[in-house]
């Protein structure tokens, strides 16, 4: 069977599932961050896909290139509310974090 | 079956197994040690998808910058003297039916929909087109772009640093 843009776009659905999957069940506030990074890895693979099979020229990759640029900042925030929220409760299993104040 | 079709299965099998094992280990350093293959796996595809730049940017940005940031994450926040670093999951079921329904049906729509598919074009001047789409077409989500980075910057800073502030109003 060749590859057309069905395939990528069904590893991109894939993908997207596992990020899901990971955001819902771990109890790591890192790894819940690893499954939104895996969420955003598959949302890049659709907007290059189109632009590639839809002639739509360079904006999809453009746009990707946006989500990679916020991703970036995403991560550096978050990761500081979690080396903060490590500081406060000693642990960043996000089910054990039920505190508004100290 | 060409050698495209090749490169793109074999592309796909690293992803879809790394994937699974960043969801699916109990260590977290196994965890984010596979994420280094997915985010490989993933530039492979841009590349096969003839954008060698955000092929390029993806691995400079994610392998370089977010997931050392991750891995300083992980070592920050475990007592990395114990030798079990060990996470556990929780609600597992209820998540597999949530993530596969999710999953399936995206899968379902995507192969089924009739897309209406152009001829891939070769460009082989990328780079440059997008540097000249970033400062003309594309000029204030660039410029908005660099305001949020910097944002970002100076907020995490100031998160990371919430602690110390306190105590130094404290002692005024």
């Amino acid at each position: 069977m060749t590859v057309g843009l069905n395939h990528f776009l069904a590893l991109s659905a894939v993908l997207f599932s596992l990020g899901i999957y990971a955001v819902l069940t771990r109890k790591n506030a890192i790894q819940v961050l690893m499954g939104i990074e895996l969420i955003l890895n598959s949302a890049n693979i659709n907007f290059i896909a189109f632009a590639h099979y839809g002639n739509f020229g360079l904006t999809g990759q453009v746009i990707s290139l946006f989500v990679i640029i916020l991703a970036a900042a995403e991560a550096a925030i978050a990761l500081a509310i979690v080396l903060n929220i490590y500081k406060q409760y000693s642990t960043v299993n996000v089910d054990e974090i039920d505190g508004l104040k100290e | 079956m060409t050698t495209y079709d090749l490169i793109f299965y074999l592309f796909a099998l690293i992803i879809l197994v790394s994937a699974f094992i960043v969801v699916a280990a109990r260590n977290i350093i196994y965890s984010a040690f596979s994420l280094l293959f997915t985010f490989f796996g993933v530039a492979g595809i841009y590349v096969l998808l003839n954008a060698d730049f955000i092929a390029v940017v993806q691995v400079i940005i994610y392998v370089g910058g977010i997931l050392v940031l991750i891995i300083f994450g992980v070592m920050l926040t475990n007592k990395i003297t114990e030798v079990e670093i060990k996470t556990e999951s929780f609600q597992v079921l209820p998540s597999i039916i949530i993530s596969g329904i999710i999953g399936g049906t995206l899968v379902a729509i995507f192969t089924k929909t009739n897309w209406k598919v152009a001829e891939p074009q070769i460009l082989d001047k990328t780079v440059t087109e997008i540097g000249r789409f970033l400062v003309s077409h594309y000029m204030i989500l660039f410029e908005l772009a660099g305001i949020i980075l910097l944002v970002a910057l100076i907020g995490s800073v100031m998160i990371a640093r919430k602690e110390k502030l306190e105590t130094e109003e404290v002692e005024k």
